[in-house]
């Protein structure tokens, strides 16, 4: 039976000098050929469908043979490839001794071994099709041009109002602290508003963003300091040297120096 | 400018809106240019007029999966694609093979693929697409090892220039003849 198989297959004869005739793959050819081939799979079903390859029509010699040889070659080329070839040779293996030995009479009703290779090549080859169709597709970058006139966004970040009655909290908040850390220092240093004004403008451009509370040293200025400092910061508020902002009511007062244009 | 108040004005507004937009632009995004003045069955009848408004000139209005976007008209590709010699090299059979699988039996893990394809998934390949922001994550299959499932994302369907998964090619149509089994 297998022998008239074998002589309607017509790979025999063909003469093909790069590509494999069956799944015998010559160990020096290997490395090409695992590049040919998307896997075993990918193999099978050119062999089906350009030579009309019979399943059963497998050389089960050269590939036990193969088997060895690969076990060598594998130490140097790519092991996990390789190694679905030989999952892919065992198979066969398998399909073909179950359809050349005798079925016991209890089993007699059993499915074609060869069925669930073909489901998987069908669905293979419905993926590779798939694959094709979209690689035909038009794409974005290749052969869709999208539109985009030149926009310059900008966002525009609205600093948020200071309520007079939510500076006035802080303050409080200033002295209460200010309270507790009082060391009832007498001193005549010359108190001027101004000079505050520039003490917390040049602060301001070297550190950028202060926190209003960071403004005032509760523990060494006294009560009076830190009015004339709390002076200056409206005085320069009202002068629109500077600008205050603040995310939400109570929370930390953020000054910056008002940069002109 | 004063708030638009007749068809041609909202046209303008879309139409500027669209046309500087990076990305496609949802109705939502759209719906945003008018701050609450505009219904969503007015909105989507001046874009159907828009499209009308644009069909002799070189540009079109398009729908993909994440809103509208102008692009060129296709015969014109050829020509603008000179302006950038260095084209863009094709993907490998293994990662075509690998996206159309994803897109068509999302979701699924690497198992699923390497079933499908009888080899293993080769690491890169998933990085390849997952860069391209052409699938991603989307959950895990609760069996030993909670394996990742892939799925396509929507900037996947826009660069193919598709609304949804259901305008792929319908694998039905794919001309596949039977394998016979001689005996």
């Amino acid at each position: 039976m297998l022998l008239q198989l074998n002589s309607e297959i017509k790979i025999k004869g063909e003469t093909l000098s790069e590509l494999p005739h069956d799944l015998y793959i010559p160990p020096d050819a290997l490395e090409v050929f695992l590049e040919t081939f998307e896997g075993p799979l990918d193999l099978l079903l050119y062999l089906i469908r350009k030579h009309n390859l019979d399943i059963l029509d497998i050389p089960m010699a050269q590939l036990t043979a193969q088997y060895m040889v690969y076990v060598e070659k594998m130490k140097v080329i790519k092991l996990e490839l390789a190694a679905d070839y030989l999952l892919m040779s065992a198979m066969l293996i398998e399909i073909k001794s179950r359809m050349l030995l005798p079925k016991p009479a209890e089993i007699a009703e059993e499915d074609d071994p060869r069925a669930e290779l073909v489901r998987r090549l069908m669905e293979y080859e419905a993926i590779k099709l798939a694959a094709a169709r979209l690689d035909a597709m038009p794409q974005v970058g290749v052969d869709i041009s999208v539109a985009a006139a030149y926009y310059q966004h900008i966002s525009e970040i609205k600093p948020p109002e200071v309520s007079l009655d939510e500076l006035v909290e802080a303050w409080r908040n200033v002295l209460k602290r200010a309270k507790l850390n009082s060391h009832h220092k007498i001193g005549k240093a010359e108190l001027s508003v101004r000079e505050h004004m520039s003490q917390i403008l040049r602060r301001l451009k070297a550190d950028g963003m202060v926190e209003f509370s960071a403004l005032f040293d509760m523990a060494d200025d006294g009560l009076a300091k830190l009015v004339v400092n709390f002076l200056a910061i409206l005085e320069l508020a009202k002068e629109g040297l500077i600008r205050m902002t603040q995310q939400q009511a109570f929370s930390p007062i953020y000054l910056q120096a008002n940069v002109s244009e | 400018m004063k708030e638009p108040d007749n068809i041609v004005e909202f046209k303008q507004v879309l139409e500027a809106a669209l046309l500087t937009s990076p990305s496609p632009l949802a109705l939502d995004d759209m719906l945003k240019l008018f701050a609450g003045r505009m219904e969503r069955t007015t909105l989507r009848m001046l874009l159907d007029e828009l499209k009308q408004d644009w069909s002799e000139k070189t540009l079109e209005l398009v729908q993909v999966a994440t809103g509208y976007r102008f692009q060129a008209k296709s015969q014109f590709s050829e020509f603008i694609m000179r302006l950038s010699p260095e084209r863009q090299t094709k993907y490998s059979r293994a990662v075509m093979e690998t996206l159309a699988i994803i897109a068509y039996r999302q979701p699924v893990t690497r198992g699923d693929i390497e079933q499908i394809r009888g080899v293993a998934v080769n690491p890169n390949v998933m990085r390849q697409l997952q860069e391209r922001d052409w699938i991603d994550v989307v959950g895990q299959r609760e069996v030993p090892g909670r394996p990742s499932l892939y799925a396509t994302t929507k900037h996947f369907l826009d660069d193919l220039n598709l609304r949804s998964l259901a305008e792929l090619p319908v694998m039905d149509d794919f001309e596949q003849t039977e394998i016979p089994l001689e005996n």
